[in-house]
């Protein structure tokens, strides 16, 4: 690859990042949005019912005015796809950072990002690690930034359960939400990951919260419907919708471990994909 | 849904006839403060007249003279922090998910607790207009902001008659819970 066709690469990757972290923080998907209505229509408790119509008028303030929906824009987590005949490099992984940094001062994000223990803020959210990136092959190259808040990540558990009791993972969720309260601001989204190994579940739960959540299977349904049974309603103050929706991706795991990941997500199930042109 | 109730600063004695569970709409002046902002006031002292006076838990995105985004903070981090507000004569706190036992028997016969809806930071920024800043050494998300509010919709999640709508909530899932548990057993 020449020089200089390696250089705009760089660039349309960070702009695309750029592009990509600003649509999520403002633009709610399509089927969040979906979901957020049905639940709405739904809801009989008349606090809930308050609350409902304060998240619906923030979406549509937030579209109208190009501001970000929450203050806390969160800690950006990428996924990307990489086509078969694009090189995996560092330049692309710094063009995906300085993305990032670019996002913070243009939209602008809050500088959320700091060291784990010294707390020092870096000032333009990226760092050691962050943006946490996650690559996989595709037949394009795409840029998908979730941002994900702390109230709901803070709350997020996993397990190591045993094989033999698998019939649990329904009450491991339950008693994820039981805990979390009205901490990570819902009605939220679990994105549930069930298998793989210690680390690879917890990812798999994250990557559950990019799936549409405005269609369920009927296991995921039945994990839902026994979230919402708790009652405690949009911002844990009672009310039929606790969950919006339960998503749950799988993978094979070693005959003796069944990991299980819950990570919660607020009611702003945030995340904007943008395809980079090549050309 | 009742019609909600039209509250302006600075609060007085009409806040006690106050439910929880009631809807509410403040206009007049708050002043954000988190973890910070509290210690800092415990130390040096309320640098504006606390009484009747509406504190937020929040910490806002500020641009220029402009409020950005100004959702409400997890007010249970200050549940070890507001007992002096209320003794000062401050008589509502705002924020999001509830606060303890402790502040519920301070807030009685003397303040309520006003819950605004987590995340819906781009609207409570279109009910404001931003008056000042106190603590400003303390940066753009622990400073002490002086909002100007226009009818921001709220609900009064504790009364002050002991009255608590994220208890009752909490009450009720742990119920829900064990009735689950014993249905799995």
């Amino acid at each position: 690859m020449k020089k200089g066709t390696a250089l705009s690469l760089y660039d349309r990757i960070a702009a695309a990042t750029e592009a990509a972290a600003r649509e999520a923080v403002i633009f709610l998907p399509p089927d969040v949005k979906r979901a957020l209505g049905i639940a709405a229509a739904r809801e009989t408790n008349p606090v809930a019912r308050g609350e409902f119509e304060n998240i619906l008028k923030n979406i549509a303030v937030a579209e109208e005015s190009g501001v970000p929906l929450c203050q806390d824009t969160g800690v950006p987590v990428v996924y990307l796809t990489i086509p078969p005949d694009l090189p995996l490099t560092p330049a692309l992984y710094d063009a995906v950072a300085e993305g990032i940094r670019k996002a913070t001062g243009s939209i602008p994000l809050r500088p959320n990002v700091v060291d784990p223990l010294s707390r020092h803020n870096t000032g333009d959210n990226t760092g050691e690690g962050m943006p946490a990136i996650h690559v996989k092959p595709g037949d394009r190259l795409t840029v998908t930034v979730l941002p994900k808040g702390a109230g709901a990540e803070n709350v997020s558990r996993i397990t190591m359960m045993l094989p033999s009791r698998r019939e649990e993972v329904e009450k491991f969720v339950v008693e994820t939400m039981l805990l979390a309260e009205g901490k990570p601001c819902p009605p939220v989204v679990l994105g549930v990951g069930i298998g793989g190994t210690f680390d690879s579940c917890a990812a798999l739960a994250k990557e559950a919260l990019l799936l549409p959540i405005d269609e369920m299977t009927e296991y995921e349904q039945r994990l839902c419907d026994a979230v919402n049974r708790l009652g405690i309603g949009p911002m844990g103050m009672g009310g039929d919708t606790t969950a919006l929706a339960v998503k749950v991706k799988t993978a094979a795991c070693h005959t003796a471990s069944l990991p299980v990941a819950v990570n919660v997500q607020c009611w702003a199930n945030r995340h904007a994909t943008v395809e980079v042109k090549r050309t | 849904m009742k019609r909600p109730v039209r509250l302006n600063t600075p609060l007085g004695d009409e806040v006690l006839a106050l439910k929880a569970g009631d809807h509410v709409e403040l206009s007049g002046t708050v002043y954000t403060a988190r973890d910070e902002a509290h210690l800092r006031m415990m130390k040096d002292g309320i640098p504006f007249d606390p009484k009747g006076a509406a504190v937020y838990h929040c910490g806002p995105v500020i641009e220029g003279s402009r409020v950005i985004a100004a959702g409400p903070t997890t007010s249970a981090r200050m549940n070890r922090l507001s007992g002096f507000l209320i003794d000062a004569g401050i008589r509502a706190l705002i924020g999001k998910g509830g606060m303890d036992k402790t502040v519920r028997d301070q807030l009685k016969g003397r303040g309520v607790y006003l819950a605004f809806t987590g995340g819906a930071a781009a609207l409570a920024a279109s009910h404001m207009t931003l008056k000042g800043v106190l603590f400003e050494d303390l940066g753009m998300a622990e400073a002490v902001w002086i909002i100007d509010l226009d009818r921001l919709p709220l609900v009064v999640g504790i009364d002050a008659h002991g009255g608590d709508i994220f208890e009752n909530a909490r009450a009720k899932a742990q119920k829900e819970y064990e009735r689950y548990r014993k249905g799995l057993a």
